[in-house]
Parts: C-alpha cells; structure tokens; sequence
C-alpha cells in the first residue's frame, strides 16, 4: 500500500485514486492545511479532516453519511488514533459534501472503514508529523526526540511538553511531510477498543437533528400524493376543499404528482387525504401472484442471457451424478422501513440551491439535482444529517429531486417535503422478488459435483457468479436474468445477498441432510476443496472461511445434545469482504410451536475497530434479518401495496428478538465493514434449524406463514 | 382552531390549533420540540412516545384537546442534563444505532420503570412495543435493567 505522495505541492490538488486492490481514495489535497485560516481564525484546519482552535481543541470532521453503521464514530477514531489524542477531548463534527476535500462521501456496500482504513489514518499521521515538526522548531531539536501523548508534543529526554493548541499556528504553516508513516497495531491506544456512538448524549436528550427535524425562518412543510397504484397517471383534481383548508398555503401538480404545502406536517397530511383525484390505469395493474407465475414460468425455460458463471459440464455432471438434489425458494418484495420517513429540506432560489436532509448518496444526488434545475454543481450544497436508517433505500434520490422541485415550484420557498409512514411504504423502491431454483448432483462418494443456480429477479438480477461454494464444485453453473417490472426496486440491506445466503445456506443443508452428512462437517469439506482443487475464480479466502465456520461450531456447541427440545441450524456466508458463521437455536414448545432462542455469531471483519459498534452491527444486522425472513412482505394488488402502515407490515419487537452472542476472529487483518454482513445468514440458520426439528424446509418467506412458529 | 394551555417540561405554551391536532404534531411543529419521532401516526411504532401526566401515550394519535390539566414530558424534558438514570444507561450500554427510535423507546422504558421498578424480562418484553428497525432490542433490555438498579 503506498501510503505517501512524492511531490506534494502546497496548493497541488493531487487525488490518489484507488490502486489495485487497495483503497486508498483520500484526496490529497485534504492533507493541505489553509495558511490564511491559520493567520486569521481561532480553530485551525490542520486538513480537511481535523482543526484544533488555540486553546487545544480537537475537532475531528466525519466525511461520510451516517445512518447509524456507527462511521461518525468509527471513522474519526481512526483520525484520532494517529494523531494521538484523547478521544474524551475530540468533537466529531459532520461535513456536507465537499468533493474537493474527500472521496467517497456514500454509505453502502459496507465500505466506509474498509475504503478509509489508509487513509484516514495518514491524515492523522500527518497532522501529527506536522505537530512533531512544530514542536522540534520551537524547541529546536531534533524531531526524532519528539514523541506525542494525549493530544501534546513531548520531549522525550527532558519530559517537557507542549499541547498542540499551542502548536497548532505554526503547524499549519508548514509543507505537508510526504514519508509519514502509520501506527503499527500493537501500539494502537483506541482501535479495536470499546467506544460508545459519538452523538448518544444528543440523542438520548432529544437534542439530535434528524433532516425531518428540520427547521428554517419561514420554513413550510409540504408532503406529496402519489398515484395509488403503479401504472396510475393523474386526471384531473379538484383541490377546492384542499386549499382552503386550514394550514394549507399552496397545492401544485407536478409529475404525476400533487405536493401539498402548509405550515404544519400534520397539517399538510390531512389536507392530503382531502384531495379529489382521478387516476387513470396505464397498461397493466400488476399483481404480486402474477409475478410468482412470471417467475415460475421464466425458470421453466432456457436462460434468456449467458450464463453468469460456468464452470466444467454441469449438464452432464447432472446427469451423471448418483444423487440429486433441488429445492426452489422464492422471495418477497421488502419494503425499507427506516424509521424516519423519507424527507428533504429544500431551498432553491434562481441562482443556488441549498439541500439538507438524510441521503447516503450525496455526490451521485447532486450531479441529479444540478440537472434538474439547470443549475452548476458548485451551486448546489448538501449538508447530510444522520439519518434514522437507510437500508438502501437513501441511496436513491427520488426525495431529494422532489423536495428540490417543489421548493421551486411553489416559487422558491424552503421546503421541508416530508413523507406519511404509508406514502413510504406503498411509494416503491423495494428489495426485488426472486425466485431461485437449485440443482445439485452428488457423486458415489458422497462429493459435490455440480451445482446450477438458476435465478430470476423482478427489476434486478438474484444471482451472485463467486457466491460459496463456487470454487469447490468442479461443475458450477449460475444462470440469472431480470424480469422488468415498472415497480421501482433498489438496493436492500445486503443487496443480493439478502437473499442468496438464504436460498444458497438452506441448499448446502439440505444437501447435506440428503447426503447424511453433517451440515458443518460438509462446508468443511467443501472448503477444503476450495483450497486444494479451486474451480474457476475463487472470491473468498477458504481457510478464513473455515475459521469462522469451526469457531461458530464450538461457540454454539454444534452437534452436542442440549436436550430434546432445543435444535440447531447453521448457515455462513462471506459478504463484502466479511466471513460471518451463524447458528441459530430454537425450542420446540410442548404444544410443537417453534420459538427462536439465540443466535450465536462467529465474524471475520480483519481488525475491529470500534468492538461495541462492531457488535452492535452485527447484532442489529441479525435482529433486522430474523425480523424480515420471519414477518415481512409486500405484496401488490392491480399495481397498488397491500400493506400500506406496521399495523399490517410487520415488524419484529422486543419480545420476538433472539439472544445473539458474538465472538470476532482476531487475525490483524485489514478491517472490513460490518452494517451488512451480519444479516445473510440469519435467516438459513434459522430456517436450518427449522429443518431440524421439523423436517420441514422454508422455502419462502415470511416464515411465519408456515405456521410452525409461537 | 381553538387555543389551548398546555405546559412542556414545565413551560406554558398556548397553542392556537385544530382539537384534533395530535399532540405529536403540536410538540414538534407548533412548540418546536423535535426531540419526539414520527415513524407512523397511528400509535404502532412508538417513536412519539412522550409522558402525559405520569403516563406514556403515543402522541400520534393523542389529540391536543385531551391533554387537559396533564402536564407534558418529552424527552428534552426527562432531566435537565440528560442524566436521568435511563438516559444514563443507555450511553453505558451504547444503546443507539441510527438513533431515530431512541427517546421514544427512553420515554417507554422511564414509564415502565415508574410501574415496575424491578421489571423481569417478560414485564420488559411485554410493555416495550416501540419498533426499532436497526435490531437495537437486546441492548435496550440490558439498560433497562441496569437503569432499575439505579432509579
Ligand atoms: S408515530 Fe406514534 S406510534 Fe408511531
Ligand atoms: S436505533 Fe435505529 S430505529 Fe432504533
């Protein structure tokens, strides 16, 4: 990893885009201190990522859009770890989007610590080099006999030390050093310790602004109707009752669309449900059982595109093998839920806009913005608030365009555009359905020989080509194709995988069951081959892989009887660069009603972190993944969701959540994120465990449509 | 429109609004506390949750005009340092992810306590409805039980 630039010119915008294999995307004119700020102001940009004022504080700046994967803590750890500082004397503050100071400013793919690992640590080396440098001068000695502590410079042989807000002037004046080096991990003071969310005292006082906190001098609030179902396009409406109702300042017909503007949210909803509209059906209303059919009927055909993935003749090893095995699974559209409804701040004027709000995507939404007003990029500024989850679904910007429209088309007020709960259910943008089906042959020796994954999704591809156990099967064969939908689909928590891990892990069980195997023995198994005959492209490291796995047998006590009632599922699966081995645990009542216990948690995430956040991810990631695959779907009536609010979308609670216990593989590698892994195998160790007490295979979900659940 | 008394975390407001306006709606637009969630208005998901005299209601579906002489408690108002054993337990435990579920799932657990100050699990299960979508539940049962040695 090269961890320096050469030439570094003071005002040199130089970007270090990612090399190969690696990620080190910091811009590196975020290394560059502001001289002029430095003659001026009180609080010093030493870079784009910290500013200590004179009197010694340091305030460390979060690039990335938090949705409570924990970065606004993780992220600045990682800063405040080399630059030396208490963390009990650093402020973490949140930057809006500034591309010409930091990359990657986007919550997803699990990718902020992986992405900042490098380089958040050099800005803090960096800033540090420079502290050192300032210190030496002053003292005028040798750099080498500087060390630093607790946010000051020590002098090393007489013990003198002076902190860095008195250091700080004559830092930032300095040329930015281009050989600092990074910390070795066994000097880490803050990594990989116990560290509580940065904002908790904000949040728990009520303090925190969330973007539908938002408030402005002469602020109005509008929300939007929607046609009810997809494939409506409006009439005609009669909005008399609507504008003269209290509150209500202004309607306006946009884009299919009616917002309605007022001063008070309630106010704006109710007026909402007073407007008279005619839609009309565009084409088809399409039903949610008529996709299943769609589904079902494009799987009984040929693939319509190449494969995906294809290793060896998995025709003919089908055909020739002595054992087979298939299953099919289906899966529902989801909903994203955040609990904080979709909203945006706007405020667009002739020649600026200002956005503000809770967006994980903030770069892609301002190139969309600029377009739809017309107006340059550099005009436009959006400050990220934290968001009450994201899931996917704030990686769209759909809200952001609206807000931005409306503000405009009211005349250019600020506008808060917030979403009722059931416009944010019913107003699209789900998981895509699936529908997989699995073929397997065995050979006389009980061995793997060919696996066909042959998958369709509504509105975006299933299949993923590297997904365990490719590489351990000589005939391996992923055939994936979308059927277009007009039903808006997105990202979903662990894209892809959500699902994948489901059908794949509850495949790997079932052959096993069919082969009498042990489901752990045979990924082992599996595992081995992987590493000693790889087939094709092999994405996973086998023997992390095992690890995980092994240590996920003996954390749970895999195969060892805990009485009568209690059974076991084990699934894992290996996700944006993460290894996650689960087994779940459920007691069969006295009535035959299953309950689930626990969830036991093995992870290889490389270095942790921030060990509560970790957790608290993995955790959540559980939780969230139970709660799905046991209650959650979205079906679609003529084009309209039938679930419109959590009366009839379920949601897990409290008293349906499983004790999760975790343990982290401690290997020193580089670390991986953690907002997703943990919720792909949740679901099949669940849905294993079913199939151990009952003999009965899940297939669909939501589980609890089985009936076997209390 | 009619206009209404009501005292917040022991401050008077007088309120010109619909009787039907729910007290979610007055708390976070007309008196401007934003502390107190909406997450579905209609009493399901309990991120509105905010005390009404000594007990927890969710604001959503409670209209203004029923507030009468109860005084009203949000989560800004719970303790004037965000000490409150609770809010103090759920720092320890690092309770939080996104964060936006939070003070009403405090508002519920500060209410349950008053009613159980030694809540078993089931009392805990049982009364703590409010939905979190970032799986944060265990955690909030573990402060829970940390805060019911303290208050
Ligand atoms: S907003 Fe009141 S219960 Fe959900
Ligand atoms: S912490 Fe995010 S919804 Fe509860």
């Amino acid at each position: 990893m090269k961890k320096s630039v050469k030439t570094l010119n003071r005002r040199d915008f130089i970007r270090v885009t990612a090399l190969a294999g690696g990620g080190l995307v910091l811009g590196f004119n975020a290394l560059l201190s502001c001289s002029t700020q430095a003659d001026e102001g009180k609080v010093i940009n030493l870079n784009a990522f910290i500013k200590i004022d004179t009197d010694g504080q340091v305030i460390i700046m979060n690039p990335n859009p938090e949705i409570g994967q924990g970065v606004k803590t993780s992220l600045p750890m990682l800063v405040a770890e080399e630059l030396d500082v208490d963390w009990t004397d650093v402020k973490v503050e949140q930057a809006g989007l500034d591309t010409q100071q930091y990359t990657r400013q986007i919550a997803g793919g699990s990718g902020s610590i992986r992405e900042s690992w490098d380089s958040f640590r050099l800005a803090g080396a960096t800033a540090r080099a420079m502290l050192i440098r300032a210190a030496a001068a002053k003292w005028a000695v040798s750099e080498e006999v500087c060390g630093t502590e607790k946010g000051a410079v020590i002098n090393t042989q007489n013990g003198k030390h002076i902190p860095y807000g008195e250091l700080v002037v004559s830092a930032a004046s300095l040329e930015v050093p281009t050989d600092v080096t990074v910390k070795s991990p066994e000097s880490f003071k803050l990594i990989g310790k116990r560290v509580a969310n940065i904002d908790n005292q904000a949040i728990v006082t009520g303090q925190h602004k969330y973007g539908i906190d938002t408030k402005r001098e002469g602020m109005h609030y509008a929300t939007i109707i929607r046609a009810p179902a997809f494939g409506q396009v409006l009439q005609s409406m009669d909005d008399r009752d609507t504008k003269n109702a209290d509150g209500i300042t202004q309607v306006i017909q946009f884009d299919n669309k009616i917002a309605i503007i007022g001063r008070s949210t309630w106010e704006v909803f109710q007026a909402a449900k007073k407007v008279k509209a005619e839609w009309k059906d565009e084409g088809v209303l399409e039903d949610t059982t008529g996709y299943q059919e769609k589904l079902k009927l494009a799987l009984s055909k040929s693939p319509t595109a190449d494969a995906k993935r294809k290793d060896g003749n998995v025709k003919q090893a089908l055909s020739g093998a002595s054992q087979l095995v298939e299953l099919s699974f289906d899966a529902p559209f989801l909903a994203h839920n955040t609990m904080e409804p979709m909203n945006f701040f706007a405020h667009v004027q002739q020649d600026r806009a200002e956005l503000h709000g809770p967006i994980q995507t903030p770069e892609r939404t301002r190139t969309r913005i600029a377009a739809l007003l017309g107006l340059p990029e550099e005009k436009i500024s959006i400050m990220m608030t934290r968001m009450g989850g994201g899931f996917g679904r704030r990686l769209m910007s759909d809200f952001v365009e609206e807000a931005a429209l409306v503000s405009k088309l009211a005349g250019g007020i600020p506008v808060n555009v917030i979403w009722s709960r059931e416009s944010d259910i019913t107003g699209g943008f789900y998981r895509p359905m699936y529908s997989y089906r699995y073929r397997a042959g065995v050979d006389g020796q009980r061995k793997l020989v060919a696996w066909h994954h042959r998958s369709v999704g509504v509105g975006a591809a299933a299949a993923s080509a590297d997904s365990f156990p490719a590489g351990a099967v000589p005939h391996f064969q992923v055939d994936t194709e979308v059927y277009e939908t007009p039903i808006p689909t997105a990202p979903w928590r662990a894209p892809t995988h959500n699902f994948i891990a489901f059908s794949e892990q509850s495949f790997i069980d079932e052959i096993a069951h069919k082969t009498k195997q042990d489901p752990v023995a045979f990924r082992l198994e599996l595992l081995e081959q992987a590493k000693a005959n790889p087939v094709g492209k092999v994405s996973y490291n086998p023997d992390r892989f095992a690890i995980v796995i092994k240590k996920a047998a003996e954390v749970s006590g895999w195969g060892k009887s805990k009485g009568d009632s209690v059974f076991q599922g084990f699934a894992a699966h290996f996700s944006f660069e993460t290894y996650v081995a689960e087994v779940a645990e459920l007691v069969k009542q006295e009535d035959g009603k299953l309950k689930l216990k626990k969830i036991y948690c093995v992870a290889d995430c490389g270095t942790v972190v921030n060990l509560s956040g970790a957790e608290t991810q993995l955790e959540g990631g559980i939780i969230d993944g139970i709660g799905h695959a046991m209650y959650a779907e979205l079906t679609l009536t003529k084009g309209k969701a039938d679930q419109t609010n959590f009366n009839n979308y379920r949601m897990i609670r409290m008293s349906e959540a499983p004790e999760v216990e975790i343990h982290f593989i401690q290997n020193g590698e580089k670390p991986t994120g953690l907002g997703e892994p943990g919720l792909p195998p949740a679901a099949p160790a669940l849905a294993n465990a079913v199939y151990a007490a009952t003999g009965i295979r899940l297939t669909s979900q939501p589980f609890i449509k089985s009936g076997l659940f209390a | 429109m009619a206009t209404f008394s009501i005292e917040v975390n022991d401050e008077k407001h007088e309120v010109n609004v619909d009787p039907q306006m729910p007290l979610l709606w007055v708390i976070r637009d007309v008196v401007g506390l934003t502390g107190t969630k909406y997450g579905c208005g209609i009493a399901q998901c309990g991120a509105c949750t905010v005390h009404v005299g000594n007990t927890a209601v969710r604001s959503c579906m409670f209209p203004v005009q029923s507030v009468g002489e109860e005084k009203i408690t949000t989560i800004e108002g719970l303790s004037k340092e965000g000490d409150h054993p609770v809010q103090e337990a759920w720092k320890e435990i690092d309770v939080p992810q996104c964060g936006y579920c939070q003070s009403g799932q405090i508002m519920a657990a500060v209410a349950l306590l008053r009613e159980h100050p030694d809540p078993s699990d089931e009392e805990i299960e049982r009364t703590m409805t409010n939905i979190c979508r970032c799986g944060t539940y265990n955690r909030i049962k573990k402060a829970i039980k940390q805060a019911s040695t303290r208050v």
